[in-house]
């Protein structure tokens, strides 16, 4: 078991309100371990609208996922938040009061005096293609992220989509592939353009083969692929012979581990008061999209005042008896000097 | 008001009033229609609110956007007839539209 890491809070999930709650817990000196299980921070507005327009967060008139993003990692700053990104926690395990021990599926253990989930619409999962059958596959044949090239090595890799995983997959594999094909719906994508001409260049090359249609089923035995069949663009059916399928779909959010730890849940939502925002253990807490209180509306400033207001709690369990002096960024030295200003 | 079906992969069919104005996601998660995720809530973000438009509508619908067309990429099974319910924006010109729910977003 590798050692745990001890800290005051884990927060759970990157997103815009994971990260204004490192802002929040720090100016009361509550210091924080994020995990996220993207590989970097942001959450839905780093994966699914890191261009798109955003025009509701106070005194920003537009902002962009991605900006919105910086700009909350740059507020955090000043508190040193250490981030464990590619991570999902797993376990949530309460030993005591203010005592959570957390597990990720990379090993990575903490002991946590708190502990924050901000895990907005559940974690991040490749999308499983409803292809008949392919559960049997998975693991073995059907991949849907490369951990590591040389299992690819040799084999007959079939990589479906159009976007830049599919096309930096294709890109890398090609050349390490006994045979690559790639198989799109159409003959466009949205996958970074140098990304489309390399492997507009490869397939020109003969070394590898660009398909035009949808997987529509699979043939192999005891979890090996041996083709995939495929309706082409122009309503024809055709074989593809490969042994390694990787569909890549984009992601979708699944609640994922949190169903397992023992909280209150109504309809995959953690219900919370509209006090200190925690559930219905004491010490965890919920704020933004994965929380649920009578009124509740799911937008990014809700989730800003919901990580003030359970810092306060946060505050009282880590230092009990200590009183909490409420402060302005405005007019406390103490709080600039925090922020690194005074 | 405008009238919109949903018909299920086995069949069964939900008529819900959809607001002029309103997508005809919104008019279904707000209904309650099954098989509509709308992961993203409506920003043509994530391809769960995936559909096909009966052959009678498609001409009325109108056709998908450049930025729809991408996001189509992540929907599975996708046909002449598919459109994501969030970008069609529901009009007195559609009241009785017609659109199958897929059997899964996956």
């Amino acid at each position: 078991m590798s050692e745990a890491i001890s800290t005051d809070a884990v927060i759970i999930g990157a997103g815009p309100c994971g990260l204004f709650a490192i802002f929040e817990l720090g100016l009361l000196d509550i210091k924080c371990h994020v995990v996220d299980i993207l590989d970097r921070a942001g959450g839905q507005c780093a994966e699914l609208y890191p261009e798109k327009p955003i025009y509701d967060i106070p005194a920003l008139p537009i902002v962009t996922g991605a900006e919105l993003t910086q700009r909350l990692l740059d507020q955090a700053k000043p508190f040193h938040p250490q981030f464990h990104f590619n991570q999902m926690v797993t376990e949530l395990i309460k030993h005591g009061d203010n005592d959570f021990e957390l597990r990720t599926d990379g090993g990575i253990v903490f002991r946590s005096k708190i502990v924050v989930i901000a895990a907005g619409g559940g974690s991040f999962q490749p999308k499983k293609p409803p292809i008949p059958g392919i559960d049997a596959y998975e693991g073995t044949s059907v991949f849907y992220s490369v951990k590591k090239m040389e299992a690819f090595r040799g084999r007959d890799i079939l990589i479906v989509g159009g976007g830049d995983s599919a096309l930096d997959w294709t890109n890398n594999l090609a050349p390490i592939a006994n045979s690559m094909t790639l198989l799109h719906r159409r003959d466009e994508f949205r996958a970074a353009p140098d990304s489309v001409n390399k492997m507009r260049e490869l397939v020109a090359a003969g070394k590898m083969q660009l398909k035009l249609g949808q997987v529509t089923g699979l043939t192999g035995a005891d979890g090996v692929l041996s083709s995939i069949q495929v309706k082409g663009n122009d309503g024809a059916a055709f074989d593809i012979q490969a042994n390694m399928l990787l569909p890549f779909f984009g992601l979708t959010m699944k609640l994922g581990p949190v169903a397992n730890w023992g909280l209150n849940l109504d309809e995959n939502l953690i219900p919370v008061d509209t006090e200190k925002f925690e559930s219905s253990t004491p010490g965890i807490f919920a704020i933004g999209d994965i929380n649920h209180y009578p009124g509740k509306l799911k937008l990014i400033l809700s989730g800003f005042h919901e990580a003030a207001l359970l810092a306060q709690q946060a505050f009282r369990y880590i230092n009990p008896g200590q009183r909490l002096l409420f402060q302005y960024t405005t007019s406390s030295t103490n709080l600039q000097k925090k922020l690194g200003v005074a | 008001m405008a009238k919109i079906t949903f018909i299920q992969h086995n069949g069964t069919e939900q008529t819900v009033d959809g607001i002029p104005g309103m997508t005809v996601m919104e008019a279904a998660i707000k209904n309650m229609v099954p098989g509509i995720d709308a992961d993203c809530g409506g920003a043509c973000a994530c391809a769960t609110c995936h559909v096909y438009v009966e052959a009678e509508w498609l001409d009325k619908v109108g056709k998908r956007a450049a930025m729809e067309e991408d996001m189509l990429d992540f929907a599975f099974d996708v046909k002449d007839s598919s459109r994501l319910s969030c970008q069609i924006k529901i009009s007195d010109a559609i009241d009785g539209l017609r659109v199958r729910v897929p059997e899964k977003q996956f």
